[in-house]
């Protein structure tokens, strides 16, 4: 997918492989690279999951791997959890009795 | 690699210099010590200067409320007599939702007075949206370098929220997978835009909390017509613990006791690409709190302005499942949703009320904003998904990574007193091989609290 100049978007890029990791950091995390995920606006026409570069908001030159575009917020206020609903008739049936 | 980390570490105290506008080296003492005092005065701004820079922002003067419901829910489980008044400091009110609004202030106020275009900060925290708005109001641009995905791509929720904050504030966010090597990124940013390091843990970073702390005292004194016996911060980094404590003294307030409270993570390590999804606190936890106690200077600045062991009375753990209880508490008998991790030393001043006299009072110095991602359902929710299992029964069985554990009952709220000797003890590991003289003595004394020399050579004793 050709996605043209301009567009707002996701990139990431590897910055550290493994071997390049400092000395200290534990071995789960030395067996994988450091990565970065920035946002901005394509400099030039580029291929989705290809070698782009964006203009980032405080007017920087990135270059990653295009990974999104116009990128969304996906977080929320996650699935129905039973043990909150639970916490919250034990504490108002704890001060207030059967009155509520 | 993008940049050269050997190149970049060797500049690192000329970027600092650079970056900081303070030169470290003229706080330095002879020997292991520094003058804490002479660096914390150097800006020359006087709390009322931190006031007004921070009223023309909508930072500071927040409301302080008697939790009188949670109070009376402490008060169920103490003996006759026993159960402290709960009061809560409502930080969620200040610009961008908490008191990191207070630090980010002074940070802004120096950035712009000294020149600067634009301000970095290397924070996944309520910190970087702080730091966001404050920027988009003084017309700087801005960074956030947040440490937010594991290797597999997925992110911290709450993290992802403080993200999408200051992107709405205009800021640039940069993310990271695990790691400490963020450090670097973070250097090299600096390095490459010239920008002002809003550091959390800059003199200007603790100042502005000093004002939160005499607020405190201040608005106690209007209510009931004292001192709080104590006052509880959830303990990080250490800067909320300091800076409270020292706007607490500056006050006249010389003998409310200042206790600190964490969540307990033991067993996660916090460099760990796989630990780093399976906690539920991404702050206010012993992660953090534990290692910048022991070791204030592991921070982004030379000299770290937050010491909280040089104010800390008592320090106390918590486990996660008793702070989400907490905050579901707050929320349906105060009607505050906040949190949840600011609402952690809340769960310990829960505890602690029940053994202290009905007529002291214990003060809870933050609440932070709720939403998206932060809140304690999407926490839940997606702990469950990383296959961390949730269950009601002994809070001291909860083993953080593995399960979350709520109180059935308030009633089974536990908090650990940690040994503050212990803390001590691994901060004075680092010189146990170096020939002391008395000035170093007398500059562990201060960063330890310890009051005599006799306890002092103890302690030294025992590590070696």
């Amino acid at each position: 997918m050709l996605v043209d100049k301009g567009k707002y978007v996701r990139v990431r890029k590897h910055i550290l492989s493994p071997d390049q990791r400092a000395d200290n950091v534990p071995e789960d995390t030395k067996k994988v690279p450091l990565k970065m995920w920035i946002k901005g606006r394509l400099t030039a026409e580029a291929e989705l999951f290809e070698e782009a570069e964006v203009i980032t908001a405080t007017g920087r030159r990135v270059k990653g791997m295009l990974k999104e575009v116009e990128p969304k917020h996906k977080h929320s206020f996650g699935e129905y959890v039973e043990e909150i609903q639970q916490m919250r008739e034990i504490i108002l049936s704890e001060v207030w009795g059967d009155d509520k | 690699m993008s940049y050269d980390v050997k190149d970049l570490l060797s500049r690192r105290n000329e970027i600092m210099k650079k970056s900081v506008g303070i030169d470290y080296d003229d706080f330095e003492l002879d020997g292991i010590g520094f003058d804490y005092d002479k660096m914390m005065n150097a800006s020359g701004y006087t709390l009322d200067d931190v006031r007004a820079i921070q009223r023309r922002s909508m930072v500071g003067n927040t409301p302080l409320i008697e939790l009188e419901n949670l109070t009376r829910y402490a008060r169920k489980f103490a003996k006759p007599g026993f159960g402290a008044r709960i009061f809560l400091k409502d930080e969620a009110a200040n610009l961008s939702g908490s008191f990191k609004a207070r630090r980010a202030a002074i940070s802004i106020h120096k950035a712009k007075e000294l020149g600067y275009k634009g301000v970095v900060a290397a924070t996944s925290g309520n910190y970087g949206a702080a730091i966001a708005a404050l920027a988009a109001k003084a017309g700087l641009k801005c960074i956030i370098v947040q440490e937010c995905f594991d290797s597999n791509n997925v992110a911290q929720p709450e993290i992802l929220e403080k993200a999408r904050a200051c992107e709405a504030y205009g800021a640039e966010v940069l993310q990271l997978s695990v790691g400490p090597e963020l450090f670097y990124t973070f250097l090299n940013v600096l390095d490459e835009t010239g920008y002002f390091n809003a550091s959390l843990y800059s003199p200007y970073g603790i100042m502005g909390i000093e004002t939160l702390g005499y607020e405190i005292v201040d608005e106690m004194r209007q209510k009931i017509n004292k001192d709080p016996d104590v006052v509880i911060c959830t303990n990080a980094g250490g800067g909320n613990l300091t800076g409270t404590a020292r706007g607490v003294r500056k006050a006249g307030a010389d003998k409310t006791l200042i206790y600190g409270a964490s969540v307990d993570l033991h067993g996660l390590h916090m460099a760990s690409d796989k630990d780093f999804n399976r906690k539920s606190f991404t702050t206010g936890h012993t992660g953090f709190g534990m290692p910048f106690a022991t070791n204030p200077d592991r921070s982004d600045v030379p000299r770290s302005a937050a010491r909280p062991m040089r104010y800390m009375d008592k320090y106390f753990t918590v486990n996660q499942g008793s702070v989400f209880f907490i905050t579901e508490a707050l929320a349906v008998l105060e009607g505050l949703e906040r949190g949840p991790a600011g609402n952690t030393s809340l769960a310990v001043a829960f505890k602690v009320a029940q053994t202290m006299c009905e007529d002291e009072t214990i003060v809870v110095q933050e609440t932070e904003y709720t939403g998206a991602g932060k809140h304690h359902q999407p926490q839940l929710s997606f702990a469950k998904k990383n296959g961390i299992t949730i269950r009601f029964g002994n809070p001291e069985t909860e083993k953080p990574g593995t399960d979350i554990v709520f109180p059935a009952s308030a009633n089974d709220i536990v908090v650990k007193d940690v040994d503050l000797d212990r803390i001590r003890k691994s901060y004075l590991k680092r010189f146990k091989d170096y020939n002391l003289t008395e000035d170093d003595r007398l500059f562990l004394m201060e960063e330890l609290r310890v009051m005599d020399k006799d306890k002092l050579d103890a302690l030294l004793r025992q590590v070696n």
